[in-house]
């Protein structure tokens, strides 16, 4: 394996800008070691090396000239399948969009290309973000680079497998209820949400829009940083963007690693502090919690007595604007339409198509949702999670009147063995168990490497208040300067 | 007693345009039950006096300049469609007569 794909995001740039190595380089270097491994790690569904090897040639020739198209120039990244590429297949994990090529990119994508980062390919995903392990992936799914019998997580385990396997240095995901933070935690790297509204929903596919959220993954708080400020901003294409600055992301990290935590206040949360977790997750996460305190920091036990509720409110509220947002295929305008033969009606077709093209968690979720939208019970299902989320809303604002920041264990499981959890879809639900209130909030949310439970890395999960994004970062990069970050066994 | 029964499973399915089969039937309608009953939890707590609340972003309504800006590509747009005849989305058959 070369240096080049064991180096950090940051140090990349910097060897690209002062013209030490090539961005050409280091893409080829990347495109060689997703050719040696992704066979058996599976983190790509589509790999565009030509295109990458263009915009790599792009970005030296900038660079060449005296120009700087921004502080990520020339460093490779890989994009779950869930964002638009114009001109690259983009399918959401769902063999109803196989072979759909976009005819625009998303915002986040387009801020990238201008940015002159250079694009590897697509990461394999649940289908339409769907859940908890890439199991649900209508391609197959992708393999823990830790152990290649366990889960990466998910929804955006490719994203985080191709991190954690060397395969790309940053990648993008998006997390509705978790699906940047679980795969980060089970693979050992960082994943981070930022603020609803804080980076644009224009060219997702959508799943729940009130909640999807796209953030960056990297191996390292700062390189996550460095992506988070390329892709965040307001955007007018979107009409949940926030129009404010972006936090101060990149130099909160770097203020963090200086590890220094004074008079920073961590809101323990009570509810969270250990029930429903393995105990080496806890274990782990409690060790994270006293690195930090040695960095100054202090612990403030605080009470959300709301969070129970948020995973049944979540497995509403999303499910309901999924089974909306995913009325759109309909075998009509792109995507996959089958036994179109002349005799069957277009609603027979549609039928027929949404069978074919859907697997079955996706099924489930709009049957789900369906119902609970539907009336006579709307105001016991929908409604009640609706007013749910205004009560764990509450718990966080209450919360953050006592702590600068909330940390808990970012999933209770370590990474499970495929098959474990599929048989009951609930128990899938429950990897989601710390990571959805946030989401229900809208506040942002990081997943660091904190330590090891029987050999498989736990993720410690920093949450902060809306458009505090900072503060996660600074305590992040704390922690990862006070633990270190993890290698996983050789492939 | 269960929370959905097999017939509602395809009542529904049948509202949201998804054939499926009475293998998915069965099986949805044990999985469906399992999850209702977790997530009816929600009724424990939230009373009348809460306001529900339907996003985390105040929304306002936005209004912006009336500036032409280009659209999509009709022959890019047409490339992704199953179907096409004469620049247009070709449907199935919508009427029940025989054309």
């Amino acid at each position: 394996m070369s240096d080049l794909t064991r180096t950090t995001a940051t140090e990349l740039a910097r060897r690209i800008a002062d013209r030490e190595v090539s961005a050409v380089e280091v893409a080829q270097a990347h495109l060689d070691r997703i050719a040696a491994v992704d066979e058996r790690v599976h983190a790509f569904l589509h790999v565009d090396a030509e295109g990458a090897l263009a915009a790599a040639r792009a970005a030296d020739e900038a660079i060449a000239r005296g120009e700087s198209p921004g502080p990520l120039a020339g460093v490779p990244v890989a994009v779950k399948d869930v964002v638009t590429t114009k001109g690259i297949p983009t399918t959401a994990g769902s063999r109803i969009l196989e072979g759909w090529v976009p005819p625009y990119d998303g915002t986040i994508v387009a801020r990238m290309r201008e940015a002159g980062l250079v694009m590897l390919g697509k990461t394999n995903m649940d289908e339409f973000a769907m859940g908890s392990s890439t199991e649900y992936s209508g391609y197959g799914p992708s393999f823990n680079p830790w152990d290649l019998t366990r889960i990466p997580g998910g929804s955006g385990g490719g994203s985080a497998a191709a991190i954690a396997a060397y395969e790309a240095p940053l990648a993008i995901g998006t997390d509705t209820g978790g699906s940047i933070r679980q795969p980060g935690a089970v693979t050992g790297t960082v994943g981070a949400k930022p603020t609803y509204g804080g980076t644009s929903r224009y060219g997702l596919v959508a799943f729940s829009s009130s909640l999807d959220t796209p953030g960056p993954c990297g191996r390292t708080v700062e390189d996550a940083a460095m992506l988070h400020a390329v892709i965040a901003g307001h955007d007018p294409r979107d009409s949940t963007s926030i129009p404010a600055p972006v936090p101060p992301v990149v130099e909160a990290a770097r203020q963090g690693a200086t590890g220094d935590l004074t008079g920073v206040r961590l809101g323990l949360v009570k509810e969270f502090s250990g029930e429903g977790a393995e105990p080496g997750v806890v274990a782990a996460f409690r060790e994270g919690l006293d690195a930090l305190v040695k960095l100054g920091a202090e612990v403030v036990e605080v009470s959300c007595p709301h969070f129970a509720y948020a995973l049944p409110a979540y497995y509403l509220i999303a499910p309901s604007e999924c089974s909306s947002n995913l009325a759109r295929f309909d075998g009509v305008r792109y995507g996959l339409r089958v036994s179109d033969d002349g005799t069957r009606s277009l609603e027979e077709v549609m039928s027929l198509t949404r069978e074919a093209g859907f697997g079955p968690e996706v099924k489930r979720r709009i049957i789900l949702g369906t119902y609970a939208l539907s009336s006579g019970y709307y105001d016991a299902y929908y409604g009640q999670a609706q007013k749910v989320r205004t009560l764990v809303t509450r718990d966080f604002t209450s919360a953050f009147e006592k702590a600068d920041v909330l940390v808990s264990p970012t999933t209770p499981l370590v990474a499970f063995p495929f098959g474990s959890r599929t048989t009951d879809p609930y128990q899938m639900y429950l990897a989601d168990l710390f990571t959805i209130p946030v989401n229900l909030y809208g506040g942002p949310a990081i997943s660091v490497p904190c330590g090891l439970s029987e050999g498989l890395p736990v993720g410690f999960q920093v949450m902060a208040p809306v458009m505090a994004d900072d503060r996660m970062y600074r305590v992040g990069a704390a922690l990862e300067s006070a633990i270190g970050t993890f290698t996983p066994p050789e492939l | 007693m269960a929370a959905i029964s097999r017939e509602e499973v395809a009542h529904l399915a049948h509202l949201a345009r998804l054939a499926v089969t009475d293998e998915e039937l069965d099986r949805f309608a044990g999985q469906l039950d399992v999850i209702l009953q977790a997530v009816a939890r929600v009724g424990e707590v939230a009373a009348d006096d809460i306001p529900p609340t339907s996003h985390t972003v105040p929304l306002t309504n936005v209004l912006r300049d009336d500036v032409v800006t280009p659209g999509a590509d009709r022959a890019e747009v047409l490339a992704a469609a199953p179907d096409v005849a004469e620049d247009r989305f070709r449907v199935p058959r919508i009427l029940d007569e025989e054309v």
